[in-house]
């Protein structure tokens, strides 16, 4: 690949490896990076395995047992409902992760699609879909997430939706921009002129050559996409059974307490940003290690 | 530069009926009847009559899409079901809440971010540099409602140093002019309820405003490091010019033009982050009114406080881009 050949430092003397295996050894070597990467494979643990961690269900307690401080039997405390908050923020994993990451995929296949029809296709096409972009654009993303969960109605796929579609644009433009500088370059050029169809043209060589900026951008937008959840959460808008250990509603039900009990307010907050401090920091390393010739 | 801002204002007309479609659609998507959706399960079937007359329902949906443009371009942006209040109205009366919060998050952002952003820039590779990296990093990575939650908890509940909550003393008697507090409170040449306005403000816009902080900090540092970079600086420097002059008069007036444009960029997210911050310390401006409206599911007033954000995300960008090309010459005559 043109691009690989391109990105191997003249000093080294090694040969190219292939970008993506260049791109994982310079990842391998960005501390932050590292730490970003640790940071997520804890967080996916601690969903996966969350029912073998919890010392308790998500949804057990007793009023006896209400705002409990932290102690050995419940290292989080207890909430209102004398809920252990240590389960609670570990099943709250599940729900982060799989609606952070649901939404991300749902924005890529709408914006990919989106902006391969339009970074591929050109003129009318290409027009028309990014004015609608530029519509979604317009809305200022959380206000777009809450009207549209407002329009469809509570539940975790509506949530998805809505936060995948204030993704989606900045998929669908990052996608259209890389696909119009690779349809001037050489190599696209040379595979035109030897009569590659415009299929042909768009799923094997343009499209892979393109994908780097949309990873990085999909990793940076799993961070927001966590917190936007959890944010949609905090309003009200979150999951239909209150009862959900969902983190933002956690939060939400934390501001009643925050004199007596502010351990609710900590454990399901830290939870978010370390989950998000993890994806900013594969993003910045991931963007680092794909462009060798973007230094921090 | 007058052919530019009219070709820029031209360029926003596709999007302003893409926008109105948009939400037009929002409303006569709604499943059901849209009538009976917007006034909710309760409504008696005379108000159903009633909404569905004042909806146009009945006539072709084209043609009531072009009543809903009419009516936007009269200036009537729909009623609230819940309190019958035209909302252009309501949103107008809460709307200097929002500014004053917006303003206050924007000059902390910039007041902060700017310098700090030159400072790491002139500490690369150094300590101080790695510093503002972590604070940037943390800045878009902790939610407005983490923070605004903690800075509660700290300033207000445990060291009650500042208001928790609201944007005035309740008992201060304050004359409403424009109803930006500090301003109010100016024209009434009362400076402690300068100060206590000020205090209730602080909290809510460091929360609010430490997102594009972060940004702001980024690229700056980013942007200043670019430019120093360049040969005309070194030149500067070459011919012996002060250390401060060459960061005045060559860095910096070339280092603003990505910083001008993040600048703009945060205003789309202030106002969205504005919902949850206000909810947060019950700030009484368009972001409790969103909030309160989809609690209510009052769609009209949902429906179009979203048009109205977009319009002003709209004319903030523009500009944004006028300045951008009073900055940067190339621009206008490209």
């Amino acid at each position: 690949m043109a691009v690989a050949t391109k990105a191997t430092p003249i000093a080294d003397s090694r040969a190219s490896r292939g970008l993506w295996t260049d791109a994982a050894f310079r990842l391998m070597r960005n501390g932050p990076a590292v730490l970003g990467l640790c940071l997520i494979v804890l967080f996916v643990s601690v969903a996966v395995f969350a029912p073998l961690l919890a010392p308790y269900g998500p949804l057990e307690g007793t009023l006896v047992d209400r705002l409990q401080p932290p102690d050995l039997s419940h290292v989080m405390g207890t909430d209102m409902q004398g809920r252990d908050e240590y389960s609670r923020v570990l099943y709250g994993a599940q729900v982060s992760l799989v609606a952070g990451v649901s939404s991300v995929i749902m924005g890529l296949t709408i914006g990919g699609l989106i902006g391969a029809l339009a970074g591929g296709l050109g003129g009318k096409v290409d027009t028309v879909l990014m004015r609608f972009v530029d519509v979604l654009l317009a809305i200022p993303g959380i206000l777009l997430a809450i009207g549209i969960v407002a329009w469809l109605g509570r539940g975790l796929p509506q949530i998805m939706f809505a936060v995948a579609m204030t993704n989606a644009p900045i998929f669908a433009r990052i996608l259209r921009g890389s696909l119009l500088s690779l349809r001037e370059s050489d190599y696209v050029t040379a595979s035109r002129s030897v009569g590659a169809s415009g299929r042909r043209l768009l799923v094997r060589h343009m499209l892979p050559n393109s994908l780097t900026p949309l990873i990085v951008a999909a990793t940076l937008a799993l961070a927001t996409a966590i917190i936007d959840v959890a944010g949609l959460g905090f309003l009200g808008l979150g999951p239909p059974d209150p009862r959900t250990p969902e983190w933002g509603t956690m939060l939400t039900d934390s501001t009643k307490f925050l004199r007596e009990a502010p351990w609710l307010l900590f454990f399901p907050g830290a939870a978010i940003v370390i989950s998000a401090v993890g994806f900013n920091l594969l993003g910045d390393g991931l963007r680092e290690s794909l462009d060798p010739k973007m230094k921090r | 530069m007058l052919k530019y801002i009219v070709r820029r204002l031209l360029m926003a007309v596709p999007v302003l009926i893409g926008l109105s479609m948009v939400l037009f659609a929002f409303v006569h998507l709604l499943p059901g009847d849209p009538a009976a959706a917007i006034l909710g399960q309760h409504a008696t079937p005379e108000r159903v009559a009633a909404m569905r007359e004042y909806l146009h329902l009945d006539a072709p949906l084209w043609q009531q899409y072009l009543i809903y443009v009419n009516n936007l371009l009269h200036g009537d942006f729909g009623i609230s079901v819940i309190n019958s209040q035209p909302v252009l109205h309501e949103f107008l009366v809460r709307m200097p809440a929002t500014i004053e919060l917006t303003v206050g998050a924007m000059i902390f952002a910039a007041g902060v971010g700017i310098p700090l952003g030159r400072f790491a820039a002139r500490h690369s590779q150094h300590w101080p540099d790695g510093v503002v990296t972590v604070v940037s990093l943390l800045g878009i990575s902790i939610p407005v409602f983490v923070l605004g939650l903690t800075l509660q908890y700290i300033f207000a509940v445990q060291l009650g140093w500042l208001p928790a909550s609201g944007r005035i003393d309740p008992r201060a008697h304050l004359v409403i002019h424009t109803n930006l507090i500090l301003i109010d409170s100016l024209l009434m040449g009362r400076i402690d309820l300068f100060i206590n306005g000020l205090s209730h403000l602080i909290l809510p816009a460091i929360a609010l405003g430490s997102i594009p902080l972060a940004i702001i900090t980024r690229i700056t540092r980013a942007s200043v490091l670019d430019v120093a970079n360049e040969d005309y600086v070194r030149t500067a420097r070459a011919k012996g010019l002060s250390e401060r002059r060459v960061d005045s008069r060559h860095v910096m007036r070339n280092a603003w033009l990505p910083v001008v444009t993040v600048l703009g960029l945060q205003v789309g997210g202030l106002l969205g982050g504005a919902v949850i911050t206000e909810t947060i310390f019950a700030w009484g401006g368009v972001g409790r009114y969103v909030v309160d409206a989809i609690n209510d599911r009052d769609y009209v007033v949902v429906q179009n406080v979203i048009l109205i954000f977009a319009l002003i995300f709209l004319v903030v960008n523009l500009v944004v881009d006028v300045l951008y090309a009073f900055l940067n010459p190339r621009i206008r005559y490209s």
